[in-house]
């Protein structure tokens, strides 16, 4: 699943669902191989008020995707005159991966978000934009084969946004606590009918 | 001078080429996209068509989705099951079951299963194999129950049953067997479940659930987990942390508010 692209720039990306809400949490490295150049490198972009976008992989074309999705995002509102639901943001950046089908953005992008009902949604897609919608949690990046380890056996449905949130810490930090290309700090989103909570995480810099 | 960025018109991309094939001369090996492995069959019964899919989907050897739909609607009377590479089968089925919605609408006919089947095997030769989506197209129309496969070249055959992808070998087995003409809807079910749970079992690349379609004359059935014989137990004890167990540097909240609030001065 990880591949050399993946380890290249480093980082990972997590969401899950709880009980009417959702989370997105990613770490904070940015390398290049073995060498860490960056401690700050944010992998998470606000879409809209609810709804968050986390992306993985080759860190230029992280940069460049998030602008192309940012733009896209902002013609769509003006031209629809409404902001834009989670399931139809997962097909305008599956979309515009598709699109590259034959030169693929090395990225892998998660979405969480809240729909206009506040139903919550999260989705991961390839590279080349095949969307896979769960109802538990989504993974990306270079630990992403540990992630879906620790996920696997601590995720349980239907937990409250507090609970969510120690549960996706956790289940982020053990895996990237595993992963060299991965960690330096990691940040928390947990998405809420109500409010966004935005928390950072102590974790080992090394 | 500024460049306006285009939203663009339809057809591939190819602006990352150039700079991929310099990062794989730089040694880096490229990522796989994600499979479905699968195993998909189709048979003819006496008054219509089952479809029937497993619900795994891979990247390498790990278990990407456990429970993802292979069986997808492409006309009202038409659905499609797809192997080969998960983002092929996906957009190839969309672009087609729009181009159908279309033709409906310019035609005021029920779609044709064989109309389904030109359009995808059109587009696939055209691209010569490499969007790499291999299709069982099953459906009843005016001319009765119509199976169809479509290769990812976009060779086709009429047969009356199909399987496709990695466990199709463990699935033709069991139908190779079993099948006979005229069977009854529930025999026909039967048999469907009994070849997709072959490939669930014996294919590492199949596995999870049975879902199953019936599609006969104004009538379709979607049986989403017809057969579950790989369910997980559930845990017995909660996994769940305390509050407060993680360490945090900071914390900020944002509250949401619906809309702009409204000037009343």
């Amino acid at each position: 699943m990880s591949s050399e692209i993946d380890e290249y720039n480093g980082g990972s990306v997590l969401a899950m669902l709880g009980k009417n809400c959702v989370a997105i949490a990613s770490d904070k490295r940015f390398g290049m191989k073995l060498m860490t150049l960056g401690t700050e490198f944010p992998k998470i972009f606000q879409a809209t008020d609810k709804i968050y976008i986390a992306m993985a992989g080759l860190a230029t074309d992280i940069q460049t995707l998030s602008e192309l999705i940012r733009y896209k995002i902002n013609m769509y509102k003006l031209r629809e005159e409404r902001e834009i639901e989670p399931t139809t943001l997962a097909y305008m950046v599956a979309s515009t991966l598709y699109e590259r089908r034959f030169s693929p953005y090395y990225v892998s992008p998660l979405i969480a978000g809240l729909d206009k009902n506040n139903k919550p949604y999260i989705c991961n897609m390839d590279l080349i934009g095949c969307v896979t919608t769960t109802n538990d949690f989504v993974v990306g990046g270079a630990a992403d084969d540990c992630l879906l380890g620790t996920c696997e056996a601590l995720y349980e449905p239907d937990l409250e946004p507090e609970d969510l949130f120690e549960t996706i810490s956790q289940s982020l930090i053990s895996a990237v606590d595993r992963n060299a290309a991965s960690g330096w700090g990691a940040v928390v989103h947990v998405l809420t009918p109500e409010r966004v909570i935005t928390r950072t995480l102590k974790t080992r810099q090394d | 001078m500024t460049q306006r960025l285009e939203l663009p018109k339809g057809g591939f991309n190819f602006e990352n080429y150039q700079r991929n094939v310099a990062l794989e001369q730089q040694g880096l090996k490229l990522p796989t996209p994600t499979k479905t492995g699968t195993t998909v069959v189709g048979i003819i019964f006496k008054d219509g068509v089952v479809l029937g899919a497993d619900t795994r989907s891979t990247a390498g050897s790990i278990v990407q989705d456990k429970n993802c739909d292979k069986i997808r609607y492409m006309a009202p009377n038409v659905y499609c099951c797809g192997a080969g590479t998960a983002a092929d089968t996906q957009f190839t089925n969309s672009l087609i079951c729009s181009q159908l919605e279309l033709h409906r609408l310019a035609t005021g006919r029920e779609t044709r299963v064989c109309t389904a089947l030109t359009l995808v095997k059109q587009m696939l030769f055209k691209y010569q194999g490499h969007v790499s989506a291999a299709l069982i197209l099953g459906g009843y129309d005016v001319t009765g129950p119509r199976l169809l496969a479509v290769a990812p070249h976009g060779s086709t055959d009429k047969l009356p049953y199909l399987v496709m992808g990695s466990g199709s070998y463990a699935a033709i087995a069991i139908l190779e067997n079993r099948w006979k003409k005229d069977l009854e809807r529930q025999e026909a079910i039967d048999l469907v479940q009994e070849a997709i749970e072959a490939g669930i079992f014996n294919d590492l690349g199949s596995g999870s659930d049975v879902n199953i379609t019936i599609i006969e004359k104004g009538k379709v059935d979607n049986i989403k987990g017809y057969a579950r014989p790989n369910r997980r137990e559930p845990k017995c004890r909660s996994y769940k942390f305390a509050r407060g167990s993680t360490a945090t540097l900071n914390l900020s909240a944002v509250t949401v508010t619906e809309g702009d609030a409204m000037d009343t001065s």
